[in-house]
């Protein structure tokens, strides 16, 4: 199946690039996709209502210093973006990400069954560690798979409604734990259970649910394939997967210099919190404000880069976080401002994160969409990192006006670049 | 396994999970209400006003009724009957005229406030606070106001999460923000940018002068802060949390034993003139913001074993050899008012 659907894609737009857009086939969801999306709903609802409350748990409740707090969070984000890149690898070449999404996410859920029990810094920064640890083996082999049952030309849309469902998880998490403590105060080993509730309902729905791969591996398949073909039909073949991986390399590329750029929503959230007394009260919500904004245009962005390119929609995805640095530097603050930092955020997210997906599992060859998945979202997130701790030393040096529009200005910069760069395989391979 | 088997235990998986989910929801709830509305603990009684006589303000953490209010004991009986006051409060500090509580609020999205309220226990002035309450204090003469909370997504990480130091004048208006004050540390100003800055304490008798911990890149300094000039200057490394002693003379803090941040803390007192330090014999790794009783005494919070919600107010002699004594039980958080 993974085969033919890359001799599809890359067969027609090999020969007809120059030709105007064939009509595609009719869109039609896969269930996979839906099931995942619901698998990713639940753990999102379980892990973000987990996160929300952390802070106050870990300090109010467990009695713990700031600096406590400071060195599990440092774990948090250095557990995740390691295991990556081998998960996807591992899903590869097993020939099965089903297995290692389950891996991923039951890792995640047994973490929680540690916070029923949890009452010291070692033991929170244990559990969180396996959570994140789980997260970061989940990820390739889930996205793996969305890749495998979408459209080849609905691939940004699939990729679109999973982000979507994985949205409204991301949002009802926190408003859950917050509902949780106010009914109950100092609740938060309920917040804990109904945690572990819908963590486990999403594992379940993995395992019984979505189907695992049927039939034997795509590699093992290539391999017994390729020389019973003639030379005359391998040779473009070949050609065809090395003019793949350049294009992914360049997207590897273009992904980490905007990374770079690409600050951090806490950044943002701070700035309208010093101007906006709003924002002070409602700081937790901004991240709630920016899902709810990213959920709402996940599949109309979508849709979009699969009709107009998923190049463009990606690039300009990083024109509405330029747009965002740019309001959050103005000297005048207010609900107008945050709102619109938010829906912007919301933008850049639905228009980059399940359109990389998209990008990459399309230029990428199908044994090798997982390592390549995992990869991509490691640059993501060390060029993310680099982005923060940069931003902090400007932020500190220049002030926070300033630094924004300084990082406005390179992302402006960068965006010439990256267009440039994309131009080889956004013109072969992207534009439909 | 067949499709419709597959739906089958589905529906049976999420059957019992929600059911044992609400099950335990609606016993956490019923059993909350219940210790809500219990007698408490200890001999309480509803306070009309600060107390004239020297008294001792605290977090109330006695089970039952009145529990997390801000209290108040006679400094003549720490452990006689207590008065609440009606206001709950994670942090409290108190001065002759003057409260200053910081609670958590417990709405959609949980939220954070600071309210100060004076000799009457009436609300004065009230000021959202952008995280978790952590510190607070007010200088001796009672016209300004320091305190720390937890803030989301100051540092590098979107998750990320550090600490935000201001002083307030006693009406509230804002006086300093002391990530804004020049950070200078082994002769050189630290530009870096994850410097945090917490635990205020006022030096009685210098309306200028404070301490405070401040610290980056994992190291830890007691700093010397100035308003005027805006400065924190580095006088020791190691300390954390400091609290002026009565008399101005000496600091105690946490002192990390190992020098890690997140070891075992124990209490020591810096003799400032001589730059000396005394380790004390407390045992226990302690993680409280210290208050004197006199020139000689230290109280603190320690956390019940096994109890997220309760603790006790401890005492120790600033002396090598002396033991630590049960001071305030079912409380947290204590502020010594002595005139």
């Amino acid at each position: 199946m993974y085969i033919s659907m890359a001799d599809r894609s890359g067969g027609r737009k090999d020969t007809e690039s120059d030709l105007p857009a064939a009509p595609g086939a009719a869109f039609r969801l896969s269930p996979v996709i839906i099931w995942l999306g619901v698998v990713s709903m639940m753990t999102d609802i379980s892990s973000e209502s987990v996160s929300a409350i952390l802070p106050l748990y870990v300090t109010g409740f467990l009695g713990l210093s700031t600096i406590a707090f400071g060195f599990i969070d440092g774990i948090n984000q250095g557990a995740s973006a390691i295991v990556r890149i081998a998960a996807g690898w591992v899903s590869d070449s097993t020939g099965h990400p089903k297995r290692v999404a389950v891996a991923g996410y039951g890792l995640s859920m047994l973490a929680r069954i540690g916070f029923l029990f949890a009452g010291g810094v070692g033991a929170v920064a244990a559990i969180v560690t396996g959570d994140r640890i789980g997260k970061g083996i989940r990820t390739a082999p889930r996205d793996a798979l969305i890749s495998e049952a979408a459209q080849p030309d609905y691939l940004a849309r699939s990729f679109g409604i999973h982000r979507m469902l994985d949205n409204i998880g991301a949002a009802a998490g926190p408003l859950i734990a917050f509902l949780v403590l106010l009914a109950i105060p100092q609740g938060f080993s309920t917040v804990f259970v109904v945690s572990l509730a819908f963590s486990a309902i999403g594992v379940a729905v993995l395992v019984l649910i979505v189907p695992g791969r049927k039939g034997p591996r795509p590699r093992r398949e290539a391999r017994t394939r390729r020389p019973l073909r003639g030379p005359r039909l391998r040779f473009p073949r070949i050609t065809w997967a090395h003019l793949k991986e350049q294009g992914l390399g360049r997207l590897m590329l273009t992904a980490g210099l905007l990374g770079i750029l690409t600050i951090g929503d806490g950044f943002i959230y701070l700035i309208l919190q010093n101007r906006d007394s709003f924002a002070v009260q409602w700081f937790p919500l901004l991240f709630v404000g920016t899902n709810a904004a990213f959920l709402l245009f996940a599949v109309p962005l979508g849709r979009l880069a699969d009709r107009w390119g998923r190049v463009p929609v990606f690039l300009s995805g990083h024109v509405a976080l330029l747009a965002c640095y740019l309001l959050a530097a103005l000297p005048f603050g207010g609900l107008g401002v945050t709102l619109g930092c938010l829906v912007l955020l919301g933008l850049f997210y639905a228009a980059t994160d399940g359109v990389l997906a998209a990008l990459v599992s399309q230029l990428s060859a199908p044994e090798k969409v997982g390592t390549a998945l995992g990869t991509a979202q490691t640059v993501v997130a060390l060029s993310r990192m680099a982005a923060a701790s940069g931003f902090g030393v400007l932020w500190f040096a220049v002030g926070a006006g300033t630094a924004m529009v300084c990082v406005a200005v390179l992302l402006a910069a960068a965006l010439g670049a990256a267009a440039i760069l994309m131009r080889g395989p956004g013109r072969q391979v992207i534009a439909r | 396994m067949s499709l419709r088997g597959r739906w089958l235990t589905l529906l049976a998986v999420v059957l019992l999970v929600a059911g044992g989910t609400a099950a335990y929801a609606v016993a956490a709830f019923q059993g909350a209400k219940t210790s809500q509305e219990a007698e408490s603990a200890v001999d309480v009684v509803r306070a009309d006003g600060l107390p004239a006589e020297p008294f001792v303000m605290f977090r109330n953490t006695a089970p039952g009724q009145g529990f997390g209010e801000a209290a108040t004991v006679l400094l003549a009986d720490p452990s006689g009957q207590r008065a609440v006051s009606g206001h709950s409060c994670d942090r409290v500090y108190a001065v002759r005229h003057l409260v200053s509580c910081l609670r958590t609020k417990n709405e959609v999205p949980t939220n954070f406030e600071a309210t100060t309220y004076d000799g009457s226990l009436k609300a004065i002035e009230s000021w959202a606070l952008p995280g978790i309450p952590s510190r607070t204090r007010i200088s001796p003469d009672g016209l300004l106001l320091a305190s720390t909370v937890f803030v989301g997504g100051h540092s590098y990480s979107s998750a990320g999460f550090s600490t935000e130091t201001v002083i307030r004048s006693s009406d509230g208006a804002l006086h300093a923000n002391l990530e804004d004050f020049a950070l200078i540390a082994g002769g050189t100003r630290i530009k870096a940018p994850d410097r945090n800055i917490w635990g205020v304490t006022f030096a009685p008798g210098q309306p200028d002068v404070f301490y405070a911990t401040a610290s980056s890149q994992g190291k830890i300094w007691l700093v010397r802060g100035s308003l005027r000039d805006q400065t924190l200057t580095e006088v020791a490394t190691g300390v954390e949390c400091p609290s002026v002693s009565p008399d101005g003379t000496r600091i105690a803090f946490k002192k990390s034993m190992d020098g890690t941040l997140v070891g075992h803390r124990n209490i020591a007192v810096l003799d400032i003139a001589a730059g000396t330090e005394t380790v004390l014999p407390e045992q226990r790794s302690i993680d409280d913001q210290l208050e004197w009783l006199d020139n000689t005494t230290v109280l603190y919070g320690v956390p019940r074993e096994g109890s997220g919600q309760d603790s006790d107010i401890w005492s120790l002699g600033t002396d090598p050899a002396a033991q630590p004594a049960l001071f305030i039980e079912h409380a947290w958080s204590p502020a010594v008012v002595r005139k």
